[in-house]
């Protein structure tokens, strides 16, 4: 879930293209864009409050076996919001995982974690290297 | 509240948003921006438009942004009207900012803390001298990657672990909420947070000024800033457990200021915090100054200075509330104006025979 | 389990034509109004009485049901949101297929009437059963309206619900894809 929800409905479809067909479904609930109340906390670890809203677009579908599948993702993308409900009943089902784990959320996942890494290495090339020229106090 | 109704003159009203789409466009013969140009190449003042609008979306408030040509009050409020349309799904579980994956993180309270100072991409060391090679130049080079930052803990929970920070406040259990409940007196530290994290960007950092110039007693430090992205987790009812459905950029400020201790608390540092969408240093940080600065009551400081009045700040510190009603008097006050016309007339007959009277009595 | 069972299929048009149904039956107290069409709602809600709640609850709105309703739980909390209460006198909206006491439902008060509580009952039939007169607001004339499915003492306690007026308790009547309703407004006489 988490995977899919930080996927673009164009990534996850490409990833489609190449994997194995997605089983049939009935919409049971949206796709539909709402918003979800983002909660900080005082002092960052305090009592929490309420920063703001963020869009957020849901769905809940069902699949011809019964399975239900569920997805809530940032932001307004309703295909994104379906597709990652679907998958998210395929997975469920024994003889679809593996194949859609290696089609499709390994694939995606490898790519996020490419990308955080490659953020963290620009972060981590304007840390500041002090040199210690004299200490303030001896010792 | 904001005033936007208007009465009559129909026909002038279109013909002035014609042109008013006419203006936004500018020459036709310009190609027209995108909404992921001004999403990616004007990302703060879609930050500011999120935070004062009060609604994480980039995408959106790149369109507000465009639709109100660049004007981020006013796209700050086609934000805020767009969200009365959309139901509420849930409450998110509280961010864990510790776990934020970092994109920059300074303090200016100890050079060497835990993790070290991780700069990430700022303006604070360019010479603010305008780049007249940028509008023509190639794509930018590229940043630099070098391994990967060290664990970086907060310096709230640094400081904590010595005993020198003030502990949590107990957690009430629920929180205010500005969007369900209107603005009510004494507001709690929840609902001042709440209002200064989406108030104007203006008014935060003027009064966030006034308590370093003597308007309120404060000398803070900057414990920590960090920027980062951080993941958003809800618990949907019909699935019972945790779910991440994405991360936003946030801004984090820990202000830390001495206290000096009362008969029932021994001296320690106190906090002030900010927080806000996108990368918003200034918000975050003019926003900790006032959280701070707001407590003066509850931490028995006196309350003498504007920035210490939760009154006066919260009723004023909303850029929406703010621009409707200073942009109300340019509406029809017509007939409020002819009453006051008679009064001066009448009150200048008066002083004017008054005069009269005075000079005759002279004579 | 009802969460295979969707809501409605385009929910703006159909919430915003339910909505049109519900206010025109509050407006004209007693008339039969068509809401629901094509709805699969759990057992054992009605077409009627699923759109009705799919159109007028949300996360803020809190609600209870009586035992009779308890299937639909679990369907109205997924498509709704709305939370459950455990009091009747808690509630902003109460489902029902037997009438409440209405005194022990919130009647909002004189600051805030509008927060008097919406009682929606389903009943096997509205156009037949016992026959009541209604007079009141949106009525030129005396309305006439059957419901199977009444208690026998309903007039006399609708009329301590209408006395109290602005305060008081909203009814609305469900009936297959049929809905009638009354507002606190209208006076009662059983026919």
């Amino acid at each position: 879930m988490a995977v899919l929800a930080r996927a673009s409905a164009g990534e996850i479809e490409a990833r489609l293209a190449d994997g194995p067909e997605l089983p049939p479904h009935v919409r049971l609930r949206g796709p539909e864009t709402g918003m979800v109340m983002v909660r900080g906390r005082a002092g960052g670890s305090g009592a929490p409050f309420n920063l703001g809203e963020m869009t957020v677009t849901r769905c809940a579908v069902r699949l011809e076996s019964g399975t239900i599948g569920h997805a809530y993702v940032a932001g307004t993308d309703v295909k994104q919001a379906e597709l990652a409900a679907v998958l998210d009943a395929a997975l469920q089902d024994g003889g679809r995982q593996a194949g859609l784990q290696q089609a499709v959320i390994a694939p995606l996942a490898a790519l996020q974690a490419a990308r955080r890494a490659d953020e963290a290495a620009k972060a981590a090339a304007t840390s500041v290297e002090f040199f210690t020229m004299a200490t303030m106090r001896g010792g | 509240m904001a005033y936007v109704a208007v009465k009559g003159g129909e026909r002038a009203i279109d013909n002035a948003h014609a042109w008013l789409a006419d203006a936004r466009r500018g020459d036709p013969d310009l190609p027209a921006l995108t909404l992921a140009q001004i999403e990616q190449q004007l990302g703060r003042a879609v930050d500011r438009v999120m935070a004062e609008g009060a609604l994480h979306d980039r995408r959106l408030a790149a369109l507000a942004l465009m639709q109100a040509q660049g004007d981020v009050t006013e796209a700050a409020f086609l934000l805020r009207a767009y969200r009365t349309t959309l139901p509420r799904f849930a409450a998110g579980e509280p961010l864990d900012t510790a776990a934020m994956h970092l994109r920059r993180r300074v303090s200016a309270i100890y050079k060497d803390l835990p993790g070290g100072q991780m700069l990430g991409p700022t303006t604070d060391y360019t010479h603010r001298l305008l780049d007249f090679a940028l509008p023509t130049a190639s794509p930018a080079p590229a940043a630099r990657r070098t391994g990967e930052p060290k664990p970086m803990p907060r310096i709230g929970d640094i400081l904590g672990a010595e005993g020198l920070m003030e502990p949590d406040a107990a957690d009430p259990g629920s929180s205010g909420d500005l969007t369900r409940e209107p603005l009510a007196f004494p507001a709690a530290r929840d609902v001042r947070l709440q209002a200064l994290a989406r108030a104007d960007e203006g008014f935060l950092l003027g009064l966030g000024y006034s308590t370093q110039r003597g308007y309120g007693n404060t000398h803070p430090f900057v414990g920590e800033i960090r920027v980062g992205e951080t993941a958003v987790e809800i618990i949907p009812p019909e699935l019972g457990f945790p779910i991440s459905i994405g991360d936003i950029t946030l801004t984090e400020c820990q202000m830390v200021t001495q206290f000096r201790g009362s008969k029932t608390t021994p001296p320690q540092f106190t906090r002030g915090y900010g927080l806000a969408f996108g990368h918003s240093e200034r918000r975050a940080m003019a926003m900790s100054l006032l959280d701070r600065s707001l407590r003066a009551a509850e931490l028995g400081e006196d309350v003498v200075a504007p920035a210490q009045d939760v009154e006066f700040v919260l009723s004023h510190c909303d850029s929406i509330e703010a621009t409707g009603f200073v942009e109300h008097l340019k509406l029809p006050h017509y007939v409020d104006f002819q009453s006051e016309l008679e009064t001066i007339r009448r009150m200048r007959a008066d002083a004017m025979r008054g005069a009269l009277t005075e000079a005759e009595a002279a004579e | 389990m009802s969460l295979d069972l969707p809501g409605f299929a385009d929910p703006v048009a159909q919430a915003q034509g339910c909505f049109r149904a519900v206010l025109n039956a509050l407006s004209r107290p007693g008339r039969l109004c068509e809401a629901g069409a094509g709805l699969t709602p759990p057992t054992p809600l009605d077409a009627a009485t699923g759109a009705v709640l799919l159109t007028l609850l949300d996360g803020d709105t809190t609600l209870w049901l009586d035992a009779a309703c308890g299937a639909a739980r679990e369907w109205l909390a997924f498509h709704t949101g709305a939370p459950v209460c455990a009091a009747p006198a808690d509630a902003d909206f109460l489902l029902c297929r037997d009438l409440p006491d209405l005194a022990g439902v919130q009647a909002g008060s004189d600051e805030a009437p509008e927060d008097g509580a919406t009682v929606i009952l389903q009943v096997p039939a509205l156009g037949r059963g016992r026959a009541m007169r209604l007079f009141g607001p949106g009525l030129r004339d005396p309305a006439e309206l059957r419901v199977d499915g009444l208690p026998a003492g309903f007039a006399s306690s609708w009329q301590a619900n209408h006395a109290r007026f602005p305060l008081g308790v909203d009814l609305i009547l469900c009936a297959g894809t049929r809905l009638a309703a009354l507002p606190r407004s209208v006076a009662v006489e059983s026919l």
